[in-house]
């Protein structure tokens, strides 16, 4: 009874962050272009806009290969198995111990991976320059995320999500190593999902666009896959910081359904408030050239690297 | 016994490289299937030993002393698990390239310069495992280099390979040297060369602290640890491409090998400084390998200098295993190793993977600089498939082996704060830093590579009509690929093989994996931290599976075949595609000016001036221009001085003879 409940809460989760990622999407637009004092499209937008590409005929450059065709589903793939791995309305989840949050960064770039080869794949200049651009911006945000990764697993004493989740559930105390981190982490997670100032998530024709560039050649249904894997992407890097930095409310593994629900409807909130913070942010400031960002991400892995050498001079810290 | 059996194939493999100039005279393209086919045959069988040795216990190992080599000594060998793990790293990789290279060795021009030094440097690296008392330690090391040396020089018409070979060979009897250095203080005055008795004598710590070092050199220039590294990019490139999967796959591992034997098994307790000199050399490493790889145009070269990174991670993870098994942990310590040990098996798979796939681009193409490339993937899809899987192994993605290793690095830094000295504390988590930093930028070189070389539109002519390599060839590599994976999926059985080596290096083992549920391993403990590699790899599949079937049952599956879009002003010319060193550009804006010292000149004419504007790039190797050129610079002046002495009349001459003997009469007389 106890497996069927745990693996039930799993697909729950699953299905739950792929029906809710384009929602949270439509509503970080809405909110950016009401402090923009602009009306904005209906949150359901992103919805639309996906039911609309995937009825659309796949227009493929000449020599695109099959890299080309296959990377959409790997991309989506490996970034909905590392969503499915951050625990969002309940910890414990059944599957947790498959990976922990190396594994989860690792896979995200095994994602990105994909996603720079299928932007050379073409051979446009426009694709090559994302790639490259994408691999820079990686080269620093993964080494930040993976020694922000020490930094909590040293306060937690292990890398797992799920028994960090629970630890910061029974042991919430401020911390200057875990401050470190957060700050950290949301650098990283700006960098992850080409938000300002990294990269404009609204440009197209511009030559300091990244993300978009990449998936330039892309339409049809394998954008319409690639724009569903960069909302999950964006979904979890919020959940992982809710997780860690602010685990109120989430469901135990022996909590009943109430406590699943309020669990969720915790979840749910902390996503509009993380989302609307994120846009907040983005309307105060402005976009990076990009060979400052490699400067703003230094800054994360110096946070990390400082965050784990505290803990690694005194556990206390 | 398998000793046995691994000595008889030895010699057989000797006897191979004595027959193959006869075979080649009568006719060479029989010699080359004959010599390959029978190296691999004596690999799998000397495979099999290793893995009976290192999974079946005690009873298949053991010691043997043939009356052979130095009168008194004899010839000793062992098969212990240490031996035997590397027997097995050595073998397979031994055994898969000489299967590529029946189909390889087809395009060889001069198979009489590579078909007798292959058996031999294949029996070379054996002997250098088996051997157990240091005459015929050496003599083996000895007998690989030169015979990797002169499969380096089999192409010397290129000048480039002669001074490959030369700055080599100059390497080689450097690290040599420092070995003879090493064996001679850990035999002490006595003068035992037998590694048993070595094992139990007792051990002064300034000497053993002093053959740490003279290991360092030896076996870490042997290795390509920065930096003595400055042979390896140029010499494994030259040699033929199933030659440089074996020197950067497997002659690496030899090195780490002989560094292990002697560090963790003769010479005594370690010191805790240890750890932070091996620890620094293998970050430095790692990072400034893969900071060389990515700059790379030739293809082989980059491979090379990534292998430079990789031997810099086994490093990282042997200097964790000093680090805790001075302050006996030795849990932790077995972690370290066992990972460490892991990788290099790994990185001996997916580098041997990716040489291969260099090997199939150099004979689909004829060419290695991959800014003529581009566009492979069409032409060689098997090819570009095999080396996209070696990519993504070496880059450290899940779910293929090469993330299982650095995940297992990565868990046995974290337990490092319990370490006691101030000076570890600080660097391990800066090394972990370090690691974190080379994975992310290999991952950077390997799109670079893949992409360049199999993606976009063809560079050149050559990469137009490049076709598909031979099916020996893309065998071999299937083979690899499939181990790859293997390897990543269920780490726990390799991790389990390697616990006996570990209790013989730091006297602990890794808890045992569980085959139920699912394939995870687990390092320390299950509450941790865990990775299940299978569990991994079935969900990518089973949600690529479930995304494929909903969008082709939902979605339009409509396909249109049109001219690129790029933004509505695509260009035909392939020239306008991002080249190699525009991919690279960014990279080598953020961390040349601190690794290389990379400056940029910009001169742009005044307005109206019809001169051409001028941008010139300087990187300079600071290993280069501070250790070996000041080095190069004194021999040359010491020869120059020196030189007065080759003209002098027979009367000087003899005078200097008195005056030597004078001198060395004098010294006996104060000594004794």
């Amino acid at each position: 009874m106890g497996l069927i409940l745990a693996i039930l809460v799993q697909g729950i989760q699953m299905v739950l962050v792929l029906a809710l990622a384009p929602g949270l999407v439509g509503f970080t637009r809405k909110v950016k272009a009401r402090l923009l004092r602009r009306q904005g499209p209906s949150i359901l937008q992103p919805y639309r806009d996906l039911l609309r590409l995937v009825r659309k005929e796949a227009v493929l450059a000449d020599n695109a290969s099959w890299l080309f065709r296959n990377a959409p589903y790997l991309i989506f793939a490996t970034t909905w198995v590392a969503a499915a791995l951050v625990p969002t309305f309940a910890t414990g989840l059944h599957f947790s111990w498959a990976a922990d949050l190396i594994a989860i960064t690792a896979l995200l770039g095994s994602a990105r991976f994909f996603l720079a080869l299928a932007g050379m794949d073409i051979g446009t200049a426009f694709g090559g320059i994302g790639s490259s651009r994408e691999m820079l911006f990686s080269t620093l945000a993964e080494p930040a995320m993976i020694m922000i990764v020490f930094t909590v697993a040293l306060v937690a004493g292990s890398t797992q999500l799920s028994t960090v989740a629970a630890f910061m559930v029974d042991h919430s105390t401020l911390r200057v190593s875990l401050g470190l981190a957060l700050i950290g982490l949301i650098i990283v997670a700006l960098t992850e999902n080409a938000r300002v100032p990294v990269d404009n998530p609204a440009t197209h024709l511009e030559l300091t666009m990244v993300h978009e560039a990449m998936v330039l050649e892309y339409s049809g249904r394998h954008l319409a896959v690639i724009e569903l894997a960069s909302a999950l992407k964006l979904l979890l890097y919020i959940s992982l910081i809710a997780c860690i930095f602010a685990p109120w409310g989430m469901a135990r593994q022996d909590d009943g359904l109430i406590g699943m629900a309020i669990g969720a409807v915790t979840w749910i909130g902390k996503l509009a408030v993380g989302g609307f913070l994120m846009v907040l942010f983005e309307t105060a400031i402005a976009k990076m050239r990009v060979f400052r960002v490699p400067e703003f991400v230094g800054g994360a892995l110096m946070l990390g690297l400082l965050g784990t050498l505290l803990l690694f001079v005194s556990r206390s810290f | 016994m398998p000793i046995a059996a691994a000595l008889l194939s030895v010699a057989g493999l000797a006897g191979v490289a004595v027959v193959a100039p006869i075979l080649v005279a009568r006719r060479a393209a029989w010699a080359t299937s004959i010599v390959y086919g029978a190296s691999f045959v004596l690999a799998a069988v000397l495979l099999v030993c290793g893995l009976s040795a290192l999974l079946g216990g005690s009873a298949y190992q053991g010691a043997v002393h043939l009356p052979i080599g130095l009168p008194w000594i004899g010839a000793h060998f062992v098969l212990d698990p240490l031996s035997a793990a590397f027997l097995v790293i050595v073998d397979f990789g031994a055994m898969i390239a000489s299967f590529y290279a029946i189909g390889y060795g087809a395009h060889e021009e001069e198979p009489g310069r590579v078909l007798p030094f292959y058996p031999a440097f294949l029996a070379g690296m054996n002997l250098v495992v088996l051997s157990a008392d240091a005459f015929g330690f050496l003599v083996a090391w000895e007998f690989m280099s030169l015979s990797s040396w002169a499969l380096v020089m089999a192409h010397h018409h290129d000048a480039e390979n002669r001074r490959a070979g030369y700055v080599y060979l100059l390497m080689a009897s450097f690290g040599t040297l420092m070995l003879l250095l090493a064996f001679g203080l850990m035999a002490g005055p006595d003068g035992d060369y037998v590694f048993s008795t070595i094992r139990t004598a007792a051990h002064v710590p300034w000497l053993s602290g002093l053959v740490l070092v003279l290991m360092l050199l030896g076996a870490g220039s042997k290795a390509g640890l920065v930096p003595l590294h400055v042979w390896l990019p140029l010499a494994h490139p030259a040699a033929p491409s199933h030659v440089s999967a074996l020197m950067s796959g497997v002659m690496t591992k030899v090195a780490v090998y002989a560094f292990i034997r002697v560090v963790f098994d003769l010479v005594g307790e370690p010191a805790w400084w240890w750890a932070v000199t091996v620890l620094t050399l293998g970050a430095g490493s790692a990072v400034l390998g893969v900071l060389h790889a990515v700059l790379q145009r030739d293809l082989k070269r980059l491979l090379a200098y990534s292998t430079v990174e990789n031997v810099g991670i086994v490093f990282i993870g042997l200097g964790l295993g000093l680090a805790f098994k001075t302050n006996d942990m030795a849990g932790a310590a077995a972690l370290a190793v066992t990972a460490s040990i892991f990788h290099a098996f790994n990185h001996s798979l997916f580098k041997s993977l990716l040489f291969f796939g260099a090997g199939n681009v150099l004979t689909g193409s004829g060419e290695r600089d991959i800014e003529k490339l581009g566009g492979l993937v069409h032409r060689m899809p098997e090819t570009a498939y095999l080396f996209l899987g070696g990519c993504l192994a070496i880059s450290a993605l899940p779910p293929l082996n090469g993330f299982v290793s650095e995940w297992l690095i990565l868990q046995a830094i974290l337990l490092s704060p319990d370490l006691p000295q101030w000076a570890l504390r600080f660097l391990v988590p800066a090394s972990g830093a370090m690691l974190a930093l080379a994975a992310a930028l290999a991952a950077a070189c390997f799109v670079r590579a893949f992409g360049i070389t199999f993606l976009s539109r063809p560079r050149s002519p050559a990469a137009e009509t490049a076709h598909e390599a031979s099916r020996w060839q893309i065998r071999a590599m299937y083979a690899l690929m499939a181990l790859c994976l293997v390897a990543g999926v269920f780490p726990g059985p390799f991790l389990d093989a390697l616990s006996p080596v570990s209790q013989l290096l730091v006297g602990g083992a890794m808890p045992k994996q569980p085959i139920l549920p699912h394939f995870s391993i687990i390092p320390i403990s299950e509450s941790r931290s865990s990775y299940s590699g299978f569990l991994v790899f079935f969900f990518i599949l089973m949600a690529s599976w479930a995304a494929i079937r909903v969008i082709h049952n939902f979605a339009s599956r409509a396909v249109r075949r049109a001219p690129p879009w790029d933004c509505g002003f695509p260009d035909p010319s392939p020239a306008t595609q991002y080249t190699a060193d525009s991919f690279a550009q960014p990279i080598r804006r953020v961390f040349g000016p601190i690794a290389f010292r990379a400056k940029i000149d910009q001169t742009m004419p005044l307005p109206g001036d019809m001169a051409p504007a001028r941008l010139t790039l300087s990187l300079r190797d600071l290993v280069w221009e501070f250790i070996y050129a000041p080095l190069e610079g004194a021999v040359l002046y010491a020869a120059e001085r020196l030189n007065v002495l080759q003209f002098l009349t027979i009367r000087s001459y003899l005078s200097l003879v008195f005056a030597a003997l004078v001198l060395l009469l004098v010294l006996v007389a104060t000594w004794a």
